[in-house]
């Protein structure tokens, strides 16, 4: 815990340097911030730990922010038909909204850009079922019925078997198909396209 | 000539006998004018009084200009009417739109936003808090990244597409708001944190990574659009705005952001938001849109009615700064003329560009390319083909063309060139 005050006071510095910044080209801030500004105008409240905890939902590849439960692939097709059927069909591709099954060889890839195909961690679909499915009722699913659901669509895309389990442990344990094939943005401006 | 569009004017003149007499055709035109009435089926609003004032203006009932809805679906667009507009700001009624489930209702008065994780002091806003912060505008554009994927097949180039429903998920605002650096420094940021969760408070919950240094460089807390309220489906009350990156991350009716020490690869930045490219990988965190330009007019379906002289126009933009110039060439890209920038030029905003063209009548196939101030030329198709491969999605800044019929009739012509 050292560090830390002298980083948002090295964060602070950056702010200062950019609104000290005057007409030059290039770096400065577009919005210099008035001299006469404190240090903190300290509008707001502290936040709860309870408002926190409330909203606090994402879920990330190393399993951060998984809650407790756990569901399996026969309990997940069960939620599937009840939820999730109608939109997007009786094996995940029929639609009518987007294809959730594939399982296309890699020759074929990027074709088909489903869960099988594309998806780099298997903690997405957990973070975005959550938030946002079914459409119409997002959030109506327990955390039993998420990570259930979440082991059918795996199962479905052929990345864990029938008798797969997922909890807050095996579901960051999952290795996605597409997981390594993901790099990073190398436009940089100038002469070159790419 | 079509007696309607004759002004009060050019009455006067052609009484005074200045212009020639065939303007007069009738004699009881004549007559009509001496009574200083206005012809038949000519309405004169100079001679009945005009409405009052009014709480609200609404626009000249044969100016409607509208967006170009996709569908009614809950995760859907609509695109702003490029060929309509002048200059470089979008009404707020007309800014494009995409939603992935729907424009939530939210009252101002009940909207917080959370600030939490590496933070020294995690604190809830309230509007009220957020506006009594010193605030900054900018005008910038926005575009959405998947904005002219219709026009990057070489199978399906299509040739009777308008420039709203090719590129339309393009608009320019005055953005108003508190900038993001100054809150930051009030929660304090731990040393290590290097991105932000930034989350909606809609229906999808809207979430995407944003690195921390752009966060602090100029990233707005957003309430304000063309100096009022910004507009529910743009954000209301509170958006997130990164100039010169993709729409996307510019998370609408934002409620919380949690600093954390890595990315949270949310649905939007691994299935949705990455480019494919050729060879089996795929880009992720492609923030920022490169430099493009589209010709507004002449485009499809407008048809020129006569030969001589028209004035080309067209928006130019770059989310690196500054355009520093816009080519145009009448010949697909044979030879090139700069056109003229209109002044000032703005840093991450779009920038007017025309270019004055004596059409002979011949066939003519219309082009520009925007340059930025890195030196980055705008490319053409082919080279996004060779460098992403031709089943790429999102960031598709080509050239585009307009190709002229000798009879006037304007398509889209890049088929032309591919
Ligand atoms: C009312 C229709 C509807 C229902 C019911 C529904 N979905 Fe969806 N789903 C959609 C739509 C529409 C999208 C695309 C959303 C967007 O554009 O952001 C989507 C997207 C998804 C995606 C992301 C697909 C991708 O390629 O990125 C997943 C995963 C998903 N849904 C899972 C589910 C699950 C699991 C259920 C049941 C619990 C469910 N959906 C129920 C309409 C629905």
């Amino acid at each position: 815990m050292k560090g830390l005050v002298a980083a948002g006071a090295s964060l602070i510095l950056v702010a200062c340097e950019m609104s000290g910044a005057g007409e030059g080209e290039g770096m400065e801030s577009p919005y210099p911030l008035p001299l006469e500004a404190p240090e903190r105008f300290s509008f707001g409240q502290d936040a709860s730990e309870d408002r926190i905890f409330l909203w606090d939902i994402d879920v990330r590849p190393d399993g951060e922010g998984l809650p407790q439960g756990s569901g399996t692939v026969q309990e997940g097709e069960a939620v599937y038909r009840t939820h999730c059927l109608v939109c997007h069909g009786p094996t995940g591709t029929e639609g009518p909204y987007h294809v959730l099954v594939g399982t296309a060889p890699w020759e074929e890839w990027p074709g088909s850009r489903t869960i099988g195909g594309y998806w780099p961690y298997a903690t997405t679909l957990y973070d975005f079922i959550r938030r946002a499915m079914p459409q119409l009722t997002p959030g109506i699913l327990t955390a039993n019925e998420t990570y259930a659901v979440v082991a059918y669509l795996l199962h479905l895309n052929g990345v864990v078997p029938d008798d797969a389990v997922m909890d807050a442990e095996a579901l960051p344990a999952v290795i996605m198909p597409a997981r390594d094939r993901f790099v990073a943005d190398d436009r940089r401006g100038g002469a070159e396209v790419r | 000539m079509d007696r309607s569009k004759l002004s009060r004017r050019a009455w006067l003149t052609t009484t005074s006998g200045v212009i020639a007499a065939g303007l007069l055709r009738t004699q009881t035109d004549a007559v009509r004018l001496e009574a200083q009435e206005a012809p038949e089926g000519l309405r004169d609003p100079s001679k009945v009084p005009g409405r009052p004032t009014s709480e609200v203006g609404a626009r000249a009932p044969g100016e409607q200009p509208s967006r170009l809805v996709r569908n009614q679906n809950l995760s859907s667009s609509s695109r702003t009417p490029l060929q309509d507009l002048n200059g470089t700001i979008t009404p707020a009624d007309l800014h494009f739109e995409r939603h992935h489930a729907g424009v939530p209702d939210i009252v101002a008065e009940d909207h917080e936003l959370l600030i939490h994780g590496m933070v020294d002091r995690p604190m809830m806003f309230r509007m009220a808090d957020l506006k009594r912060y010193p605030c900054a505008s900018q005008t910038y554009f926005l575009e959405c990244s998947g904005n002219g994927g219709g026009a990057y097949s070489r199978d399906r180039m299509p040739t009777d597409i308008t420039v709203q429903a090719l590129d339309g998920l393009l608009s320019t605002s005055e953005w108003t708001g508190l900038p993001l650096s100054w809150v930051l420094r009030e929660v304090g940021v731990r040393l290590g944190a290097s991105w932000m969760l930034a989350e909606g408070g809609d229906a999808a919950l809207m979430s995407r990574s944003v690195p921390l240094d752009k966060a602090m460089d100029d990233a707005l807390l957003a309430y304000g659009q063309n100096g009022e309220a910004i507009r529910p489906e743009q954000g209301y009350p509170l958006r997130l705005f990164l100039p010169g990156w993709e729409g996307n991350i510019s998370v609408k009716w934002l409620r919380r952001l949690e600093i954390t020490d890595r990315p949270t690869m949310t649905r939007d930045e691994t299935s949705k938001y990455t480019d494919p490219l050729r060879g089996g990988a795929a880009r992720q965190f492609s923030f920022v849109m490169d430099a493009k330009s589209v010709i507004t007019f002449p485009s499809y379906p407008y048809a020129l009615p006569d030969r001589g002289w028209w004035e080309i126009k067209g928006l130019a933009w770059t989310g690196r700064g500054r355009i520093t110039r816009v080519e145009v060439s009448t010949d697909g890209g044979r030879s090139w003329a700069d056109a003229q920038l209109q002044r000032p030029v703005l840093s991450k905003s779009t920038v007017r560009f025309r270019h004055l063209w004596e059409w002979s009548g011949r066939e003519a196939l219309i082009v520009s390319r925007a340059t930025d101030e890195t030196g980055y030329v705008q490319p053409t198709v082919h080279q996004l083909w060779d460098v992403r491969g031709e089943r790429t999605s999102y960031h598709q800044n080509h050239q585009r063309a307009w190709k002229v019929a000798s009879t006037g009739e304007v398509t889209f012509g890049l088929g032309d060139l591919v």
